[in-house]
């Protein structure tokens, strides 16, 4: 019976693992890239350590996978976005199927408003500096 | 067919194949990003093989390793993106 579940359980994770992988490979963009792989390969590894978790008659093992697969689904997100933002600023190219996105005017306005936050520090860190050369004086 | 058997003759090939899928893209990824996440999904694929290895020899210990490795794959992925955020 355990037996059982575990290799469906097992099958199930290694296919969605080679599901990741082949995806990674084939789709042409990078956030495509990165929308196929981060779930997939979550769900492959949970379902992996839930085999663990059945596999051993013991308390601290099924403790120990429940720790790795709640760590892996809280922090897998948080790393896709990270990388996901810093590869939007740097300017990857998006895919020439691509039809819409949103983010663009929302970051041109907030790049003009950094720029004038910008200009008006420099200019007040002059006043600073000029101010303090008239007190040496 | 015992249950070993099963794990060395399906799972370790499967996953076995997709670290090889994930090397092409680490070697071919035309941007630094791409590598980045390629390297995610090895470490990932990794934590799932010792897994796997842990069933298939009977020995719990390994899942420390896993876990240790899940902590590792997150911060690299962090201090990527931190350092690429930072050059341009």
């Amino acid at each position: 019976m355990t037996n059982t579940l575990i290799c469906i359980f097992s099958t199930i994770g290694a296919l969605s693992i080679l599901f990741a992988s082949i995806g990674i490979v084939r789709m042409p963009d990078f956030y495509l890239r990165l929308s196929v792989t981060v779930k997939a390969a979550t769900l492959g590894v949970g379902l992996l350590l839930a085999c663990a978790a059945f596999f051993f008659p013991d308390v601290s093992v099924t403790t120990r996978a429940m720790a790795i697969v709640f760590f892996l689904i809280l922090t897998a997100p948080v790393a896709a976005h990270m990388i996901g933002r810093t590869a939007y600023h740097s300017g990857t190219p998006t895919w020439e199927g691509t039809l819409l996105d949103e983010l663009d005017e929302d970051y041109k306005k907030q790049r003009a408003g950094m720029l004038e936050d910008a200009n008006k520090e420099a200019a007040a860190a002059a006043e600073v500096r000029r101010s303090k050369e008239d007190d040496s004086e | 067919m015992t249950l070993d058997l099963y794990f060395d003759y399906v799972i370790f090939p499967l996953l076995t194949v997709s670290v090889i899928l994930v090397f092409y893209r680490l070697f071919k990824g035309p941007e630094v990003v791409d590598r980045v996440i390629a390297l995610d999904l090895i470490i990932t694929i990794g934590i799932g093989f010792i897994t796997a290895y842990s069933i298939r020899s009977e020995q719990a210990l390994f899942l420390d390793v896993a876990m240790i490795l899940a902590l590792i794959a997150f911060l690299g992925t962090i201090a990527f993106a931190f350092y690429l955020d930072k050059k341009k």
